[in-house]
């Protein structure tokens, strides 16, 4: 096997909202508030309490348990897009209504009910392609 | 998904474009979670008017209020008429200001003005400017098992636990495009096993005021997130302001949109009902220590005593509530340091006016405020660093929304805190 081979993961899961894109990944094991949680402006959580206060997901694959809050929470992912600070995906183990539609709102791939936890595979900074129409995750780790 | 006759026809387009990208937006949606079916509302609570200067901006490039419309109501780059008339009974929530005090909100005219044309687009096509977080309070109450399509988390946990009705947390563009075709995915708690307790709460402490009841929400947002918790053990019968705390905290916390209290609300006459007969996950106990943490951990952003400002009214206020802010403010002054907003519906200011407890919160030197909060508007007197609030789901939203400490009490100490400049 070449190095990149072996440094390569591959898991599964069902399309939440279709089309194809890469980034680095941005992982975190809290859930994601919407309006109050974020700020369109930089993509940022600002969140107190949040493990990724101050940190911005724009253009990265964003790995998360799912969203919690307010039912702002499309509108403010409605407005990541239009201010281009959108994450460049989505994967996510909780499914909800606030998750589903600021989702579909934000026009990235999307992708939840994999056949292995995304949020123990996937660490930040590794390099992951979302093929959502083909139900395929592939992870490239970090400095390989 | 699996789409009715009906449904099919205003997908395409039998009912003008404007339908047919509404019931494009919900089948994208309803395939997202994965949904079967949609089910009929003729209930929404949503948003359609437009108060940012990002808005306005973007109605001046791209066409007007259409443009607004079809983008962020419907998820629609293709601009397409405005709807001449909602189609379901639609109550409006907050909105990021309120237009009645432009200068303590800090926006300008033509900021209003912009507001004012999407109000009267709002009213043209029939919406209902209750402008409130707690539609419950003015005039739309939904039945026990009522589909409905809301937007606002707090009003979302309250209908669906205390009233009994069925409804998901909606969003923007959801509640918008079930306003014009009474539809709304079939998934989640318009279902009967979502709505089944999955987590219990055992009170061994009495929980009683409304700052009590906040706490516990706080904590059991903390715990369940967005699961069903039921909890049994009550000392007393919580009436409504202590329910919209309850519920407001723990969907600030967690996720919850759906609990039982045992004896209380609607699906839970017994523990048996809100199970459903299942097993519960993971049984935890409510005592002193957990109240205490709770506490602790919500004011944790407090440090300086000095009190800029009180904001009371997260969610809105009830009359009851008003009343008891007036009798504990009446023959008393707000300090020459500090500020009172209260916020309320118009509908219930409009009342407290005619009680005369208006006219006692302003000689008092504070104000009530309508149509939002300080959360929303990011509105707080100018200066303002330290504030203090009766509310859980203010004092989780504020200090990161404004980046101000927070003082989290009863309503008694708040009061204390505006007409002293300090936290005691």
């Amino acid at each position: 096997m070449s190095r990149q081979d072996s440094s390569t993961i591959v898991i599964h899961g069902r399309k939440v909202v279709p089309g194809v894109a890469e980034g680095e990944a941005l992982v975190t094991n809290d859930r994601v508030s919407g309006w109050g949680g974020v700020d369109p402006r930089t993509g940022t959580i600002v969140e107190t309490r949040h493990e990724l206060r101050g940190q911005s997901f724009a253009g990265k694959v964003l790995v998360f348990p799912g969203a919690k809050g307010s039912s702002g929470w499309s509108a403010q992912f409605h407005m990541t897009r239009l201010m281009g600070t959108a994450p460049a995906a989505w994967l996510f183990n909780e499914m909800t209504t606030k998750i589903a539609l600021g989702a579909v709102v934000s026009h990235a791939p999307a992708m939840t009910d994999f056949d292995r936890d995304p949020l123990t595979l996937i660490h930040t900074g590794d390099w992951v392609r979302v093929d959502a129409d083909a139900g395929i995750v592939t992870i490239t780790r970090k400095g390989s | 998904m699996r789409l009715t006759d009906e449904e099919k026809a205003m997908r395409d387009g039998r009912d003008g474009p404007t339908i047919a990208k509404a019931m494009d937006l919900l089948i994208r949606y309803g395939e997202a979670l994965d949904a079967e079916d949609f089910v009929e509302t003729r209930n929404v609570c949503g948003t359609v008017t437009a108060s940012t200067p990002f808005m306005r901006d973007f109605a001046a490039a791209k066409g007007g209020m259409d443009a607004v419309f079809s983008e962020f109501n419907l998820d629609s780059a293709e601009v397409v008429p405005l709807p001449r008339s909602v189609r379901a009974f639609t109550s409006h929530l907050q909105l990021g200001f309120d237009p009645h005090h432009p200068q303590e909100m800090g926006v300008n005219e033509q900021i209003v003005e912009f507001y004012k044309k999407s109000e009267a687009m709002a009213v043209g096509m029939g919406v209902q400017m209750m402008n409130t977080c707690t539609p419950y309070q003015v005039g739309n109450v939904p039945t026990r098992g009522e589909h409905c399509a809301w937007m606002e988390s707090s009003a979302v946990v309250y209908i669906n636990s205390v009233l009994g009705a069925r409804t998901n947390a909606e969003g923007r563009e959801s509640a918008s495009a079930a306003m014009l075709t009474c539809r709304i995915p079939n998934w989640g708690y318009h279902l009967d096993g979502p709505r089944l307790a999955t987590h219990g709460v055992v009170l061994d402490i009495a929980v009683d005021t409304v700052e009590d009841w906040g706490l516990l929400g706080y904590w059991i947002g903390d715990w369940v997130q967005d699961r069903v918790p039921v909890v049994w053990g009550l000392s007393s019968v919580p009436n409504l302001p202590r329910l919209k705390h309850f519920g407001a905290a723990a969907s600030s916390s967690g996720g919850v949109e759906m609990y039982h209290l045992v004896g209380v609300t609607p699906e839970a006459s017994t523990e048996a009902q809100a199970t459903g007969g299942r097993m519960l996950k993971e049984i935890r106990r409510y005592g002193a220590r957990e109240r205490a943490a709770t506490f602790e951990k919500i004011n944790a952003n407090g440090s300086d005593r000095q009190v800029d400002y009180v904001m009371l009214g997260c969610p809105h206020y009830t009359i009851e509530q008003i009343w008891e802010a007036a009798q504990l403010l009446q023959g008393r002054h707000v300090h020459e340091n500090c500020a009172l907003w209260i916020w309320t519906p118009m509908a219930i200011k409009t009342l407290a006016d005619r009680n005369g407890y208006t006219k006692i919160i302003e000689d008092a030197g504070g104000k009530i405020m309508t149509d939002s909060c300080s959360a929303m508007s990011r509105a707080v007197p100018p200066g303002t660093k330290v504030v203090a609030l009766d509310s859980a789901k203010q004092a989780h939203y504020l200090p990161a929304i404004l980046g101000v400490q927070a003082w989290f009490g009863t309503t008694s100490q708040c009061i204390d805190a505006a007409c002293s400049g300090r936290w005691a």
